[in-house]
């Protein structure tokens, strides 16, 4: 009788070998959270007045410095900002093509090829366009330029794989036609290929635009162009009220450029 | 007949897309000072900086592996808080849950803050808490919970409205139906959201220090203004080599949850 009893009430729970997994996971991941939180300084606040510069500060932004008629405003900068954007997201746009055909399974005929092309395309995407920007200022000197570098190079690694993984899923119908009916490698390229994936392309692009955008306004923190570099010397002069207008030029900005990219790419979709 | 007529309009329509395009990429280059015979100019030292970076200084790992934990500390608590942060501030921005008047407000707040790039807000704390640890993981808590709270709202007005058309018939109150009807089926694609912020955190946090918010960052700029170059590629190797083995991981533990 006792017997019977045991063997139905155990029947709902869960096997012994999935509570032991249950019970091994829940340990790490304790540990892990006990270790994480151990390395960790107890907060406190350098000094109370600050706090209050601060909030003062950004809720009474400086507005004479949206435009000043001897140039280093608030517009000038967003300018630059915008630009090395542009001219980042349309260089790597260009430059990823021939890697996206490379990394693309459907374009090659053996896969370790395709497989070689993820793998490079995923070893530039590690690279923190931070760290690219550094190399490219000690290559070009400090300035505009060496972030549209920065950008553009990063920018490849994320492009390269969505436009490869757009070819991937073309219908290969028309491909198979013109190939039947004796065209060139290039004319199936130009006249099945191109056409179906031109709009995917554009609205990737435009995507990529969207956080180039992001990446821009922080370049110049480290000296690579646009609106960061008034942005760190407000920062460190503590000028509160400055850092206030410019964080608003960012916030308007990137909201302006979301909205508008984000319209672009529901009508070409 | 009609497609022969709209063709014309259809090739100017291209062809003033793409002059437009022209002229912005063309304005874009005048105004960033960008030229191609200072692009070749400096490939040379370029070339020289990364000659001098094969091979990376091994010796210097053990000097860089502490901000390296320090690194990914940050990105783990930052992605805790801003996942618990983030949970109830989801709920409030769901559509099938919250009527509007309380939705668009959170709604609003969280675009807001998902402009603000992330150095930015280190930026900010730093001046506040000092550098250190600290300024890095309130930064990627303010930084994860924009990104997971987005992610989240978004599957929870995807969710099965059976069980809680259900609950709302046999008259289960508010917070009965959070937690029996939505938690239940949203629990999977949280936790994978927390895990997905962790993952760019990591390569956010890498950064952060460039500011002063602790961590690897700092590094970075210290070995290339010494002209430490091989130390420099010790850094980014370590970087890459954690950026990918926690990818991997996160990628894994997702496969399983979902």
């Amino acid at each position: 009788m006792n017997m019977n009893i045991e063997t139905q009430t155990s029947l709902p729970t869960p096997p012994k070998k999935k509570r032991l997994k249950g019970i091994i996971i829940f340990a790490v991941v304790i540990a892990i959270y006990v270790w994480a939180f151990s390395g960790v300084p107890v907060a406190e606040i350098r000094d109370t007045a600050g706090i209050k510069s601060i909030f003062s500060g950004l809720f009474h932004p400086d507005w004479d410095y949206v435009y000043l008629p001897d140039g280093e405003d608030l517009l000038r900068g967003l300018l630059d900002t915008l630009s090395i954007a542009v001219l980042g997201t349309f260089i790597s746009a260009v430059l990823c093509i021939p890697f996206a055909f490379w990394a693309s399974n459907s374009m090659n005929r053996f896969r370790p090829v395709a497989g070689t092309g993820k793998f490079s395309l995923s070893f530039i995407r590690t690279f923190p366009e931070l760290v690219l920007a550094l190399l490219f200022i000690k290559a070009v000197g400090p300035g505009s330029f060496a972030g549209v570098l920065a950008l553009g190079i990063h920018s490849i690694g994320m492009l390269g794989k969505l436009y490869s993984e757009a070819i991937e899923t073309i219908d290969l119908g028309p491909t198979e036609a013109l190939t039947a009916s004796g065209a060139s490698r290039f004319q199936v390229l130009w006249f099945a290929v191109i056409p179906q994936v031109i709009p995917a392309f554009i609205s990737f692009a435009l995507y990529r635009f969207e956080i180039n955008i992001r990446a821009a306004s922080i370049l110049g923190m480290i000296g690579a162009g646009g609106i960061g570099t008034p942005l760190i010397f407000a920062l460190n002069a503590r000028d509160w009220d400055r850092v206030g207008i410019i964080l608003f030029g960012i916030i308007i900005m990137v909201t302006l450029i979301d909205s508008i990219s984000g319209a672009i790419r529901k009508r070409i979709v | 007949m009609s497609t022969d007529n709209n063709r014309p309009i259809k090739r100017t329509k291209t062809g003033l897309t793409i002059l437009l395009l022209a002229l912005l990429c063309w304005g874009s280059a005048i105004r960033t000072d960008a030229s191609l015979t200072t692009l070749i100019n400096g490939l040379p030292q370029m070339g020289d900086l990364l000659i001098e970076m094969v091979p990376p200084d091994i010796q210097y790992f053990s000097d860089i592996i502490k901000p390296m934990l320090d690194t990914i500390r940050m990105a783990l608590i930052g992605a805790t808080l801003g996942a618990l942060l983030a949970f109830p501030c989801a709920l409030f921005s769901a559509n099938n849950l919250f009527p509007k008047f309380i939705t668009i407000p959170t709604r609003f707040v969280l675009n807001l803050l998902r402009t603000i790039p992330d150095l930015l807000l280190a930026a900010i704390f730093v001046a506040i808490f000092g550098i250190g640890l600290i300024p890095g993981i309130f930064a990627l808590t303010l930084f994860s919970f924009g990104i997971i709270a987005k992610l989240t709202y978004e599957s929870m007005e995807a969710i099965d409205n059976g069980p809680l058309e259900a609950m709302t018939a046999v008259g289960a109150n508010k917070t009965q139906w959070i937690t029996y009807g939505v938690i239940p089926q949203i629990a999977a694609p949280f936790a994978a959201y927390f895990l997905y912020s962790f993952e760019i955190n990591v390569r956010a946090a890498a950064i952060l220090g460039l500011v002063g918010a602790g961590g690897v960052g700092i590094m970075f700029d210290h070995t290339l203004k010494l002209l430490q170059y091989a130390q420099t590629s010790m850094l980014i190797l370590l970087t890459l080599i954690v950026v990918v083995l926690i990818d991997f991981i996160t990628t894994k533990v997702r496969e399983q949850l979902l």
